[in-house]
């Protein structure tokens, strides 16, 4: 007879994930003195084995490709261990008519092992939105609830960026931003001409040392995870100082199942499968912090029955699940003859983009609500699979000639991709399958998406930018896209920006919304959620610095209700 | 040069504790870092190379691959091809993996040397290099296949190969210095975009 094994120890606080979200808080409450235990779902992360910093594609047998080849389904073989759309035995479903991809980290630090570092603040409006133009909902707090938190975050991390007073995209406190480019001197010249605001991007990386982190040494390889922590990652930046306060007990290969509540309806702790045993274990705890990642917490909220609690734990709002929003995402590549020119030279940098277009028209009428902003990189960067795959299609032919023009056009090539906001709608939205279980026993999650008019006709705007940017500066725009088939204008499926949001969602009526504006359930008063779960609206600003200032906010409150003895 | 004084062992036991103890808010010095790595370089450079043996394709399958990749990227005055940049054997790598490219890639020799029989009355490998030629100028264009469909399934063939050459090719030492790529290295400052004449 199978056995649950209960630990006899009283932690104060179980925080369930170890990403943004999680790490932020694990930080904070072993800071303010309270012993938590952190049960990540993943193995332990070690930067110096498993991170590919300064490989060269001919230094792994599969030169990047992965087994088989298999490694371009989930960005590469060089990314930091990061997690997949498909892990075998935990499957997920979309309902008849949807495509819905969801990605899943399982790993200490979780996603932020290999995130794009782009950390960009939520503008005032952005909490306002309803009031604005009468779509979605406003937060039950505003930017200045917020803005000291994203300076607390800003400055333990450290995010380069410029103030540029943009008001759809607040500055902040930064670092020294890192020189341009080419292509983003090029594409910058394109954007005074039109009139679109191209200024230095905002990204969690080091450009100067900050307690002690090394700077940046312009590999330009952040995705792959930093060995020298010199970009921001939960698992090197929060976790550490959270481990050296002796407080923080870490699990790892611990897949939460359950929280577990009394009679009263306080959570009391966390049942989880030890994966390393395939038993099932549980710790007790004052308070739970669910940071999961946004879907994985409202699938653990509605698995956590009881007959308080038939539709799922801190859900008689029935809100849980609901309002999923991912990003609006198009993108497309242009040619630019001016490169040609170019001398080879180091064109690294940092990892990721060293500039970028802020939502530039939101003072304008458009033929959609919100907005969003362009990433963009290319140039000479490092070869690798694909490279030419398009070049292929393009002029097909062999031998010299093909070696010809691909040293011709090596370095030429600019992408774009652009990030807007999505309006919440209710054909979207996460619930339990009722007839698939995991390899752990848990039920999982069956997803319902559709795109809406807001979002199609904010791609459509995405690819004329796209054009007119490259035609400016007389290259040619080489993605097609159309207004028919199944992603029209090339916007991608939901889930693949990987921005997915909005599941646990905060407001101030509990009959509509799961928590209140300090991430703390309406209905359990000891059980918060700090991830993408609680973001009220998915602004074209990427979620992972407002997450963490969520769960910075959120853990001080939560440390001071302790004090109080309201736990 | 970082300092050669500083083992790698010694390196790697100060970033392990530097992770487990918590405290990787403590400075790593970037050539420490940098020193790693060339160690790391070394090591895998040091692995088992010379005598290939498929671990896919029948020896004279191998052969006609490494005769197609040494057409579709040949050395030139300035750089060597596909076959000394090790395309055949990533080829062959990933072609054991995935039954998908074992049906593309074995299955198109076999059309190839079908084609080349019907052809020439022999196998491609055994044809001379004009007759070669004109059997790749046919298969290497989507258009020729809409003149004449029986050509069809040798233009996919090739097209999927020219791909997996060229990223064999260009994750190669010989095909990054090919391109000009200049970097994957440790910088104290980056030093932005140089002058592009006109």
């Amino acid at each position: 007879m199978p056995q649950v094994i209960r630990s006899p120890k009283q932690y104060d606080v179980c925080i369930i994930g170890s990403g943004a979200g999680g790490g932020m808080a694990a930080k904070i409450l072993t800071e303010g003195g309270l012993n938590c235990v952190l049960l990540e779902a993943g193995p332990n992360v070690v930067p110096e084995k498993d991170f590919k910093m300064f490989v060269w594609p001919y230094e792994l047998a599969h030169r990047g490709a992965g087994v088989g080849g298999h490694a371009g389904e989930n960005f590469g073989e060089f990314l930091a261990p990061n997690g997949a759309w498909q892990i075998d035995g935990e499957p997920y479903t979309s309902a008849p008519g949807s495509d819905f991809q969801w990605f899943r980290s399982r790993i200490v630090g979780g996603r932020t092992n290999h995130w794009g570092r782009i950390a960009l603040r939520f503008a005032p409006v952005d909490f306002r939105s309803k009031t604005r133009d009468g779509l979605g909902d406003d937060w039950p707090i505003t930017y200045e609830d917020l803005a000291l938190y994203y300076d607390k975050v800003e400055s333990y991390i450290g995010v380069f960026g410029t103030k540029e007073n943009v008001a759809s995209a607040p500055d902040g406190v930064f670092l020294p931003p890192p020189k341009p480019r080419c292509t983003e001197v090029l594409v910058k010249k394109a954007c005074d001409k039109l009139n679109i605001t191209c200024i230095p991007s905002r990204m969690a990386i080091l450009t100067k040392s900050v307690n002690g982190r090394t700077p940046c040494h312009y590999c330009g390889q952040c995705g792959r995870g930093c060995v020298t922590a010199s970009n921001f990652s939960s698992s090197q930046v929060l976790l550490p100082p959270a481990l050296k306060t002796g407080k923080l007990t870490l699990v790892t290969g611990a897949m939460a199942r359950e929280i577990l509540v009394d009679k009263g309806g306080k959570a009391t702790g966390v049942s989880y499968i030890d994966k390393a045993t395939r038993s099932e274990k549980r710790v007790n705890a004052r308070a739970i912090v669910v940071a999961a990642s946004a879907c994985e917490s409202a699938r653990l909220l509605l698995n956590s029955r009881s007959t308080l609690f038939p539709a799922g734990l801190a859900n008689t709002s029935g809100a849980v699940g609901k309002y999923l929003m991912d990003s609006v995402g198009s993108g497309g590549y242009g040619y630019f003859p001016h490169l040609e020119k170019t001398p080879p030279h180091n064109h690294d940098g940092t990892g990721g983009m060293h500039m970028y277009m802020p939502w530039w028209k939101f003072n304008r009428k458009n033929d959609f609500p919100r907005g969003y902003h362009i990433e963009f990189g290319g140039g000479r960067e490092m070869p690798g699979v694909g490279m030419f795959g398009d070049l292929n299609e393009e002029e097909e032919g062999y031998g010299l000639s093909l070696k010809q023009r691909a040293r011709k056009v090596y370095g030429c090539f600019i992408g774009f991709a652009g990030r807007g906001e999505m309006i919440p709608n209710p054909d979207t939205y996460c619930e339990i399958d009722p007839d698939v279980v995991d390899q752990w026993g848990i039920p999982v999650l069956r997803f319902h998406f559709k795109w809406s008019d807001y979002e199609l006709l904010q791609a459509k705007d995405m690819q004329e930018t796209f054009r007119s940017i490259v035609e400016t500066m007389g290259g040619e725009y080489k993605t097609k896209t159309s207004i028919h088939g199944d992603l029209p204008f090339g916007i991608e499926p939901g889930g693949r920006i990987i921005h997915e949001v909005g599941t646990a969602r905060m407001g101030a009526d509990a009959k509509t919304s799961v928590l209140n504006g300090f991430c703390q359930a309406h209905d359990v008063k000891n059980l918060f959620v700090t991830d993408g779960a609680p973001l009220v609206t998915n602004p074209d600003k990427n979620p992972t610095l407002t997450i963490m200032a969520l769960s910075w906010r959120a853990s001080e409150y939560l440390l001071d209700e302790a004090r109080k003895g309201n736990l | 040069m970082p300092s050669e004084s500083i083992s790698r062992r010694d390196i790697l036991r100060t970033l392990a504790v530097g992770a487990a103890a918590g405290s990787v808010l403590q400075v790593i010095p970037a050539e420490a870092a940098a020193y790693v790595h060339q160690m790391v370089h070394k090591e895998k450079a040091a692995s088992p190379a010379g005598n290939y043996t498929p671990k896919y394709f029948s020896t004279a399958q191998y052969a006609t691959l490494i005769a197609l990749c040494d057409m579709i990227i040949p050395k030139d005055g300035k750089s060597g091809g596909a076959v000394e940049a090790g395309a055949p054997e990533f080829i062959d790598l990933l072609t054991s993996e995935n039954e998908k490219y074992q049906l593309k890639l074995g299955g198109g020799l076999s059309w190839l040397d079908n084609f080349c029989t019907d052809r020439y009355g022999k196998v491609f490998l055994d044809c001379a290099s004009e007759q070669k030629k004109e059997a790749l100028d046919l298969i290497a264009f989507r258009k020729n296949a809409k003149q004449d469909p029986s050509l069809s399934q040798g233009v996919a063939f090739f097209a999927f190969l020219r791909d997996l050459t060229c990223d064999g090719y260009y994750t190669s030492k010989i095909g990054i210095a090919d391109l000009g790529y200049i970097g994957n290295t440790s910088l104290r400052e980056f030093a932005g975009c140089p002058p592009i004449p006109d």
